[in-house]
């Protein structure tokens, strides 16, 4: 219920979709909902401009603190020797646009506006030297490809004819739950000039979501009850046998 | 086909977690082990976090366990009041392992804590009972050669509070199971374990309690420090996902049935010999693990929230 109610208020905080100057987009559906089948899901971007341009398109999930760990041999055996925290690192990146980026924006714009997932500012949590940052930076990055949760092409900006554009965003099985911003940004002449925001709630619906809710609420109660409910099954299990 | 777990916040396919569900019963039935040592490991491996596999296998533990006791249960094969002294002992030693851990924790390295002290544990007991078992199977195959005494006397029989465990055939101080019991619960805190394994062989060689017995006693004992476990987790870390411990019970019932009927047709010493060989095959792996060059030196944790 509160879920439904942070998106509505999400909504009403960030439009019905502002007309930004020049181009204006939305999403087919701004809930993915995770159900017990869920496989991962794909939402399309739809919208306009008011004239010839490109379109790049960025997703970016809510921010998540992440540990690094680092290994290394002692006395033969391999021991997580170093790690490093870092903070505020969107928990899914991906990007796509209507050309590949490096063609359509010079790097330091792309670089303002964190464009690409080599242009995502990962901080860590103290001052340490940027040489050492750099390797666990990297494997940060590296990780977060492998499990398909930074996504440096989400597939094309599509357009048909000369305004109407659209892309389909897919999400991974293992998408992390909460508020993703998606951001359209119209380019010309290698410059962005026009953007709009739109919000995407990513939440556990259903029989899983009120699980999840009840075990963070009411952790003891949940314990007892998933104790129990093992302890019927056992005995359940134990009749079709007891004849034979 | 899959089933997206709600706390683990992952999809796998439903067959893979039966399957491995009821692999982990067939020897918790079997050996009376409950098999969280092989079920913690696999679920990491196959993508389930690992702070949730751990309390996600002590979930289904309980149940399991309940299942391979009432199968024994009705073969006469519990003795319950060992099982009740056990578990005094056990759940005394479970709050100081709980302690233990919250200080190595803080220390740093509680990972390879565990896995050193995986390797230590399971290759010193896999030897002993190795060694053992092999000198029983070949004394059978020889007829006529001399019998194992029934009964030697030790320091241990001189103890005080002696009492009497009519279905081990013992007549024993309750101070050593109530010993044994909170050493394994010590361990079962560290290694998140229900400490089958550790139980069964100190009850065959230190208790001497009749082969046929042990499972079914040891399982009894694994439901309350499991459930005890399961309800920890839940409590203070939000990490026992029923669904998942469900799934995999659902396998893991079928799976403990058929082994504890397995069981019933093996001799004491060849059960005791597989479960050394067993024992010493995850030993050897762990180690093996921790020598090895990892594919990746860096590892990424997300941190809740």
């Amino acid at each position: 219920m509160t879920r439904v109610l942070f998106l509505l208020l999400l909504m009403l905080a960030w439009g019905p979709p502002v007309r930004a100057e020049g181009l204006v987009a939305d999403l087919t559906s701004h809930l993915i909902a995770i159900t017990t089948g869920f496989t991962g899901a794909a939402v399309v971007l739809f919208g306009a401009t008011d004239g010839p341009g490109d379109v790049v398109v960025a997703v970016r999930g809510p921010d998540r603190e992440f540990t690094v760990r680092r290994k290394s041999r002692v006395a033969g055996i391999w021991v997580n020797t170093k790690e490093m925290t870092f903070v505020r690192v969107p928990s899914f990146y991906a990007v796509a646009g209507s050309r590949p980026i490096g063609e359509i924006l010079p790097p330091a714009t792309a670089a303002f506006y964190r464009l690409g997932v080599e242009n995502l500012k990962l901080e860590t949590d103290m001052s340490a030297p940027p040489a050492a940052v750099g390797a666990f930076r990297d494997a940060l990055e590296r990780k977060q490809r492998q499990a398909g949760l930074f996504v440096s092409r989400l597939g094309k900006v599509d357009f048909l004819g000369e305004r109407l554009f659209r892309a389909t965003i897919s999400f991974p099985a293992n998408v992390p739950t909460g508020t993703y911003l998606v951001e359209v940004l119209l380019v010309r002449d290698k410059d962005v000039v026009s953007g709009q925001t739109t919000p995407l709630v990513v939440s556990k619906v259903g029989v899983d979501a009120a699980v999840s809710e009840f075990s963070v609420r009411q952790p003891g109660f949940y314990g007892a009850i998933a104790v129990l409910t093992a302890m019927v099954a056992g005995w359940l299990a134990s009749l079709p046998l007891r004849g034979a | 086909m899959d089933i997206y777990l709600p706390i683990a916040e992952v999809s796998l396919d439903v067959f893979l977690l039966l399957g491995l569900g009821a692999a982990v019963g067939f020897l918790s039935g079997v050996f009376g082990v409950g098999g969280g040592f092989l079920l913690t490991p696999l679920l990491i491996f196959i993508g389930v976090p690992p702070t949730v596999a751990v309390a996600s296998s002590a979930n289904q533990l309980v149940g399991a366990s309940v299942s391979g006791v009432l199968a024994h249960w009705r073969r006469g094969n519990v003795d319950f009041k060992m099982g009740y002294v056990l578990l005094v002992g056990g759940l005394a030693g479970s709050l100081l392992g709980v302690w233990i851990f919250t200080l190595l924790k803080r220390l740093g390295q509680v990972e390879l804590t565990i896995s050193i002290g995986y390797v230590l544990l399971l290759g010193a007991l896999g030897f002993l009972m190795m060694i053992e078992s092999v000198r029983a199977l070949l004394r059978t195959h020889r007829p006529g050669a001399a019998r194992r005494r029934l009964h030697q006397h030790t320091w241990m029989h001189g103890l005080p509070l002696k009492a009497r465990f009519r279905r081990s055939r013992l007549y024993i101080s309750a101070l050593l199971p109530i010993g044994i019991g909170f050493v394994v619960g010590i361990f079962s805190a560290i290694l998140g374990i229900g400490g089958g394994f550790v139980m069964v062989p100190a009850m065959i060689y230190m208790l001497g309690m009749p082969t046929g017995v042990v499972p079914g006693t040891s399982l009894l004992q694994i439901i309350f420090v499991a459930a005890n476990v399961t309800l920890l987790q839940a409590f203070t870390n939000h990490t026992v996902d029923a669904v998942l411990a469900l799934v995999l019970l659902a396998g893991g019932v079928i799976g403990a049935q058929i082994g504890s009927r397995f069981g019933t047709h093996l001799r004491g010493e060849q059960l005791r010999f597989l479960l050394a060989l067993m024992v010493l095959a995850v030993a050897a792996k762990l180690a093996f693990d921790m020598t090895v060059p990892p594919d990746d030196l860096y590892s990424i944790a997300r941190e809740k929230g």
